[in-house]
């Protein structure tokens, strides 16, 4: 079983789709606690990103995640651009000229993604961002990925752990980013971040689970 | 929401079209990425300054290219965080062979979008340093927070800088100057109206009308305290004490006087300012040995004032008082 450059592109369509759907949930939830832009700034980025995508859709899956990262870093702005720009450009790198991913290959990838999220942003577990969803999903990939599951499998044990960890942001004091300047009064709203981390996660569960 | 626009979303664009005609002589409008570079850019042998922001803050930056400042300016859509194409365009628009520098605003979206740019710039072999200003003693600087944000001092900085550039000083020299015009600049800000952000068209935040916020920051955010409104001599002394001390500034110094209008106040009442923060200083055995008064880093239509001290030497006088050639900035030319 591995994940195709159908599903992989399935999946980058879904996600611009939740997206679109929860556009003024995430702006809402970052004019609790930021500058009220998520879900408008995330839109604009995917909704970019769908207009452009026929032109390199029939690419290899690094070169297609490598555009992606290009046209999210140009076009999203604030923190969420450089961030999620990073993570595709990652994954990106780390699946360069493959037409398609094993469990093992797309472990790596958000291995690498994660990793480039943490060093872009300086920030880590625990400090109420989109890592808090990334972070657990991607150990539970590892372990499933280690124990020999399935792909679907391990994508939906990592679904879950996602939620977790995004569930968790809301009781948590952010320190990194605007909501960091609001201290204790960030505590209560579940990170904006953390939140469209999990529907990009869930979106890949779906589109790469059989 | 009243204001001299056409459609809330061509304000940039608009705005961009003005500056390009407006100031021929002295810039060149690119778009597409947007950025404004100085008319006779690249400049051989020069290190390029390179700074930017979201717009809504005119004149920074954009009416600060010109000769003895900046080389180029990205401005993102209001209150955004330019992206790092438009930097990475500037900064080859203006690379002359000896670096570029990029003088950084901290806001978390501007510092991740520079990053990415200049890591893209050295990846095409271009020298890039940047200097993050974080001067706004209003906000809590601690190892839980995103730091203090960049005001004032980046104008300030913007100007030194761009002079000691200008001598085709080495980057490294250019930026340590960046990083000692930052250290010893501090400033605070106060709202007596909150902005309207074109494309949100209501107000950022009510304040009542016998309201003022008291450490304010430049897009509105929440400062340290809402209060009454109190007078020209309570407000000064409001703001100046907490910058006074804690740097701290000390008996004997000598400062630039930075007092700056947040868009909204007129130029009579920023002089009002200007004279109890002379009396504050005085009484403090501080010596003001230059001012900038006027409007230039602002908050769209929001009226208040903010003040920044810089610290000063002969050399930080040196550089201030070199020439300037820009469309906001005018002197010694």
């Amino acid at each position: 079983m591995t994940i195709s450059r159908d599903q992989f592109i399935a999946w980058i369509k879904d996600f611009a789709g939740v997206i679109r759907e929860n556009k003024e949930y995430l702006t809402g939830l970052d004019s609790a606690i930021g500058d009220a832009d998520h879900g408008i700034n995330m839109d604009r980025g995917f909704q970019a990103v769908l207009a452009k995508l026929p032109a390199f859709e029939n690419q290899d899956i690094g070169s297609i995640a490598k555009n992606i990262g290009m046209v999210l870093i140009s076009t999203v702005g604030g923190a969420s651009g450089p961030l999620y720009g990073t993570l595709f450009m990652q994954i990106g790198k780390e699946t360069a000229g493959k037409l398609e991913l094993t469990l093992n290959d797309w472990t790596a990838a958000l291995d690498s993604a994660v990793n480039g999220v943490m060093m872009r942003g300086k920030a880590n577990l625990g400090d109420k961002t989109m890592l808090d969803t990334l972070i657990p999903a991607l150990n539970t990939l590892k372990e499933c990925s280690a124990s020999g599951a399935s792909i679907t499998d391990a994508l939906r044990a990592s679904e879950r752990t996602a939620e977790e960890g995004m569930l968790a942001t809301t009781p948590l004091i952010a320190k990194k980013g605007r909501a960091s300047y609001l201290g204790e009064r960030s505590v209560g709203t579940q990170d904006p971040g953390a939140t469209s981390s999990y529907y990009l996660l869930r979106a890949a569960s779906h589109a790469f689970g059989s | 929401m009243k204001k001299l626009i056409n459609k809330p979303e061509d304000v940039v664009n608009e705005e961009l079209q003005g500056i390009a005609i407006a100031h021929a002589d002295l810039v060149k409008v690119c778009y597409e990425p947007n950025y404004i570079a100085r008319v006779d850019s690249p400049i051989k042998n020069k290190v390029g300054v390179i700074s930017g922001g979201g717009s809504g803050h005119e004149p920074m930056h954009g009416g600060f290219v010109g000769l003895g400042m900046l080389d180029a300016a990205c401005p993102g859509a209001v209150f955004t965080s330019p992206t790092p194409d438009q930097m990475l365009e500037a900064t080859k628009a203006v690379s002359g062979g000896a670096g570029v520098l990029h003088i950084v605003k901290n806001y978390t979206g501007d510092v991740l979008n520079f990053e990415m740019a200049a890591d893209l710039a050295r990846s095409e072999g271009i020298e890039v340093e940047a200097v993050v200003t974080d001067d706004d003693v209003a906000v809590k600087d601690s190892l839980y927070t995103a730091g203090r944000r960049g005001v004032g001092v980046t104008v300030l900085a913007e100007k030194i800088v761009g002079a000691a550039a200008e001598q085709h000083r080495p980057l490294k020299d250019v930026a340590e100057l960046c990083r000692k015009v930052n250290a010893n600049g501090r400033s605070m800000g106060m709202a007596l109206t909150s902005c309207i952000v074109p494309q949100a068209g209501k107000p950022t935040f009510d304040l009542p009308e016998d309201e003022m916020e008291i450490g304010i920051g430049i897009h509105g955010e929440p400062g340290r305290t809402r209060m009454k409104l109190g007078t020209a001599a309570e407000i000064t002394e409001m703001l100046a004490n907490p910058i006074l001390d804690d740097l701290p500034f000390k008996n004997g110094d000598s400062v630039l006087a930075f007092v700056n209008g947040m868009g909204g106040t007129p130029l009579i009442e920023l002089y009002v300012v200007y004279n109890e923060l002379a009396k504050i200083c005085i009484g403090r055995g501080v010596k003001i040995a230059r001012s900038l008064v006027g409007s230039y880093i602002t908050s769209l239509e929001m009226a208040g004032c903010s003040i920044t001290l810089l610290k000063v030497d002969d050399e930080l006088i040196r550089l201030w008082d070199a020439p300037v050639k820009t469309p906001a900035l005018r002197w010694g030319i």
